[in-house]
């Protein structure tokens, strides 16, 4: 502000011609061509390998004892090291039907909480809630599960439902606060995760869910015809699940480009005055994609409550899915198709990460290593594209010269 | 001993922002830099401060090569600007922020208040400033704050001063005044150049007049000699009619009737105190004021953004008070609002998607819940080749368009259906003079189609060149009535100041 010899040139307009700058907006990917939501993941990922790579030869300890007599071979170990276990991690996620069963069978609830984040950021909310409305739409379905007596054909659907209700509750909650008082939902939501994971944690306890004659928070089985059923048989634990987070997919796709709600959530997410100025209901549209938003991770929950063998459920079953997902959905940048390519990128990692863990000893932590890197470079756009030299004319949309300049 | 720049070319990403330019400037002279947003007026000038590095061309002062791509040398040189936007710390005194970034005077970088004080009295007197060193710049005017930018760059020591559009933040009086101070420049032997791209105020205050079209230079004028016509055809590049053409309105029966109206602002004043005024089928009213009289809330009673806390807005003799944006829209009323890129655009969307924006819930861009994105992008089509929106699709972001072209977008969207009322704010603010023509003539054919039309503009051409009526607001009220056929700039001036006029 002192010296003019430091300011920043002033111009109505900033250079890239776009005056939208949200830092939230550029990291969650809104805005971007298709085409980008799927390279840039891609490109991270081939990153994050590379650094995974170099984490497992610095690491090998017995290599490093040998690398004062004989550097090359330990060298040649290291190497080796990194090859077993990148194999074992491809053979792991793809490499039997066993493997992509569980690449698939991970990546579902995956993919849907990660569309539930992505939605928000859509119309401009970061819903940190996934985990909450994972266990509060989880806890519908399971009480569907285990109390409702129906045929599967009618059983499943309503504890899915019920799971969408549940959770649908519990965002649109935030939503709702965040209209009528301005709440911010970032607030909200890791409020109202801390709210339902200790409230599924005494649930369970309770005579309603707890197993007979147990006495730790932990479900009866549900019934037979509430679990989802597996594709390839009960040896496996791929289930149709996988079709729901796909069909969701396409519903979000439609929903946000093809719906006139859609439009709403968008419009209001870049601008709400304009919004305003176009006569759309902002503090309903914020209510609004906050239930859908719970309700998709609701679906999340419901696929761990009702296609989890052995069918019993415990206080933990929401795992690391919520936050996986603001990964996922950040990475996808926040496109139903890139979410479900990120969902299928980190469900296959973490799939082959268990099976490189036991057959090459390299610890799984290494996977939450890289799935925080790839996030990284993501968050750093500009890291991957100047690694990789992703031409700026490729990754951006092409600019109009209208003739008429500015 | 002048400044010249010689085949400075610049280049960005898809622009050719400065084209081989070349000008001079001579102690003592005043050069307008005319040319229409986008031009490359800044980037030009931002080159000769040194905060930009040209791809070719070659700065000379006083015969001397100048460092490029360095402020300070500049500075150093004798090049002073005053930016388009300020850069003053408004918690600050003047003469604090006067000294910020000079050399220390003393040691430890310790302030000494009172030389500071002197020096900026010493300037303001002998430039008719009329600035107060000890006055906190948030508390003082921005034409005053200008003035404050104007003795930062003096105390450097320049001798070549740039003046960014200058004129654009600064009500009619204040301009004369700033023009006063320039021609004080002048005489004192500094060298000015003066970025605009208005026509008047270039013809006023320049020796001569350098235009600038798409980068390149296009010629020079005399302000002696040449018609605002000429320059116009120089910077569009073709013919321009500058004058709108309208015949004489025929006022038929009252559309918009205010009644009485009070409005809060956001920090509850009462920003419209007790407003009634009516305005009918086939007349232009005009709202003149200085920015910041309540016309911003007044529009947004009106159309629906913001609620009132007494008195009646009737359309059609229908009772509007309190309807929706929505509600009011479907009645049949255009709004084009004052800030096209906070409120009337998404600026990430489409062209397209913006066509639609406040009609896409209803047929034929929605069946039910499901958008029809085929209808919106033919009819965006229509719109683009019928309003004559350039623009090379209608599935680019509208953020790619000129503000000229933006504006078309929003005009085209508000216009292409029945209007009964057209509530235009700042219709052409920040606009080129080829938009602005267009505009003003489809606002004059709503009128003449029969529609009753509000303008808001604290341009006040704009308001005398378009209305039938003009009503002047100051502190809320309305401050005078004139008609538009007889109303001088003189009267209406004054009376956008809170004196004098025929109040009804
Ligand atoms: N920093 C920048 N990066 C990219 N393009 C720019 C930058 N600054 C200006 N431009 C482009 O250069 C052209 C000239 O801009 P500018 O010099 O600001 O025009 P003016 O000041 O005459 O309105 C415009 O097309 C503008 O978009
Ligand atoms: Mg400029």
């Amino acid at each position: 502000m002192t010296d003019q010899g430091t300011q920043s040139p002033p111009d109505e307009r900033p250079p890239n011609g776009r005056s939208f700058d949200g830092v939230m907006d550029r990291i969650a990917g809104i805005g971007e061509p298709i085409r980008r939501a799927l390279l840039l993941p891609t490109l991270a990922l081939v990153l994050a390998l590379v650094v995974g790579a170099f984490i497992i030869m610095v690491t090998d300890v017995d290599a490093w004892r040998r690398m004062g007599d004989e550097p090359l071979a330990a060298l040649g170990d290291m190497l080796d090291g990194v090859w077993v276990a990148y194999r074992e991690l491809f053979i792991g996620a793809f490499g039997s039907v066993r493997a992509l069963s569980e690449t698939l069978f991970t990546s579902t609830p995956l993919i849907l909480a990660g569309l539930a984040v992505a939605v928000g950021f859509r119309a401009g909310l970061f819903n940190i809630g996934a985990r909450g409305q994972i266990f509060v739409g989880g806890l519908f379905a399971l009480w569907v599960g285990l109390h409702v007596d129906l045929p599967a054909i009618l059983h499943i659907p309503v504890a899915v439902i019920a799971a969408m209700i549940g959770g649908g509750i519990w965002g649109g909650l935030a939503g709702l606060l965040k209209a009528r008082t301005g709440a911010h939902e970032v607030i909200t939501t890791i409020m109202l995760n801390f709210v339902a994971a200790f409230f599924t944690l005494w649930v369970l306890k309770t005579s309603v869910f707890q197993e007979e004659g147990s006495t730790i928070p932990k479900s009866a089985p549900i019934l037979e015809s509430a679990r989802l059923p597996t594709i390839f048989g009960s040896q496996y634990r791929i289930n149709i699940g996988i079709f729901i987070a796909i069909a969701a997919v396409f519903f979000v796709y439609w929903i946000l480009f093809r719906s006139t709600i859609g439009f709403e959530f968008r419009a209001a997410g870049f601008s709400p005055s304009a919004s305003l100025y176009a006569g759309m209901n902002v503090a309903f549209l914020y209510t609004a994609v906050m239930f859908l938003s719970g309700a998709l991770s609701g679906l999340a929950g419901a696929t761990q409550t009702l296609g989890l063998p052995p069918y019993t459920v415990t206080d933990n079953f929401a795992g690391n899915i919520g936050f996986d997902a603001i990964a996922l959905a950040l990475l996808g940048r926040s496109h139903p198709f890139g979410v479900l390519w990120s969902g299928l990128l980190f469900g296959a990692l973490i799939a082959g990460g268990r099976v490189m863990q036991a057959a090459a000893g390299v610890t799984v932590d290494l996977v939450i290593v890289m799935q925080s890197l790839i996030v990284i470079f993501i968050a750093a756009p500009e890291l991957v594209r100047a690694i990789f030299k992703v031409k700026a004319a490729e990754a951006e949309p092409t600019q109009v010269t209208t003739g008429w300049g500015a | 001993m002048t400044l010249e720049l010689r085949g400075i070319t610049k280049r960005f990403p898809g622009v050719v922002a400065n084209d081989d330019v070349s000008l001079s400037v001579a102690p003592g002279e005043i050069i307008a830099l005319l040319g229409e947003n986008g031009a490359g007026k800044t980037t030009l000038m931002n080159i000769l401060f040194g905060l930009y590095s040209p791809d070719e061309g070659e700065v000379l002062i006083d015969g001397k090569q100048l460092e490029l791509s360095n402020p300070s040398a500049s500075i150093a040189a004798g090049v002073g600007m005053v930016h388009q936007h300020f850069m003053l710390v408004p918690v600050f005194t003047v003469a604090e922020n006067v000294v910020l970034g000079l050399e220390p005077t003393e040691a430890l970088g310790w302030i000494d208040k009172d030389a500071a004080d002197a020096m900026v009295r010493e300037i303001s007197d002998r430039y008719n400033l009329a600035v107060d060193p000890d006055s906190m710049v948030e508390d003082i005017p921005v034409g005053v704050q200008q003035r404050v930018e104007i003795i930062k760059v003096l105390v450097r020591n320049a001798r070549y001063i740039i003046f960014d559009e200058p004129t654009a933040v600064l009500t009619p009086q204040e301009v004369e005044e700033f023009f006063a101070i320039v021609r004080g420049l002048k005489e004192d032997g500094k060298g000015v150049i003066f970025i605009s791209h208005k026509l008047n105020e270039a013809l006023e205050i320049a020796d001569r007049i350098v235009v600038l079209r798409d980068g390149k230079s296009v010629g020079e004028a005399n302000p002696k000699t040449a018609t605002e016509n000429q320059l116009a055809e120089m910077m569009v590049g073709r013919p321009v009619e500058l004058e709108v053409q309208k015949g004489l309105a025929e006022p038929g029966k009252v559309v918009l009737s205010v009644e009485n109206l009070v409005v809060l602002d956001d920090r509850d004043h009462r920003t419209v105190d007790g407003v009634t005024f009516q305005v009918r089928a086939n007349e232009v009213v005009g709202i003149a004021g200085v920015q910041g009289n309540g016309q911003t809330e007044l529009v947004e009673s009106l159309t629906g953004m913001r609620p009132s806390l007494a008195g009646h807005v009737f359309v059609d003799g229908v009772d509007v008070t309190e309807w929706s944006p929505r509600a009011i829209h479907k009645l049949g009323i255009a709004h084009i609002p004052e800030d096209r890129q906070e409120s009337g655009l998404v600026l990430q969307f489409t062209v397209a998607e913006n066509m639609v924006l406040d009609s896409y819930y209803d047929r034929p861009y929605s069946r039910g819940i499901q958008m029809d994105w085929d209808v919106a992008a033919h009819s965006s089509e229509r719109l683009v080749d019928e309003y004559d929106v350039k623009t090379s699709r209608v599935d680019v972001p509208v953020s790619d368009l000129s503000g000229g072209n933006q504006q078309k977008v929003i005009v085209a969207r508000e216009f292409d259906r029945d209007v009964k009322l057209v509530v235009a704010s700042q219709p052409t603010r920040g606009v080129d003079v080829g938009s602005i023509e267009y505009i003003h003539k489809r606002i004059i054919e709503q009128r003449d189609e029969g529609a009753a039309v509000l303008i808001v503009s604290s341009e006040l051409d704009e308001v005398m060149a378009l209305s039938d009526r003009i009503l002047v607001m100051f502190k809320g009220r309305i401050a005078g009535e004139f008609e538009g056929a007889t109303a001088t700039t003189t009267e209406v001036g004054l009376a956008m100041l809170g004196s004098g006029g025929s109040h009804d």
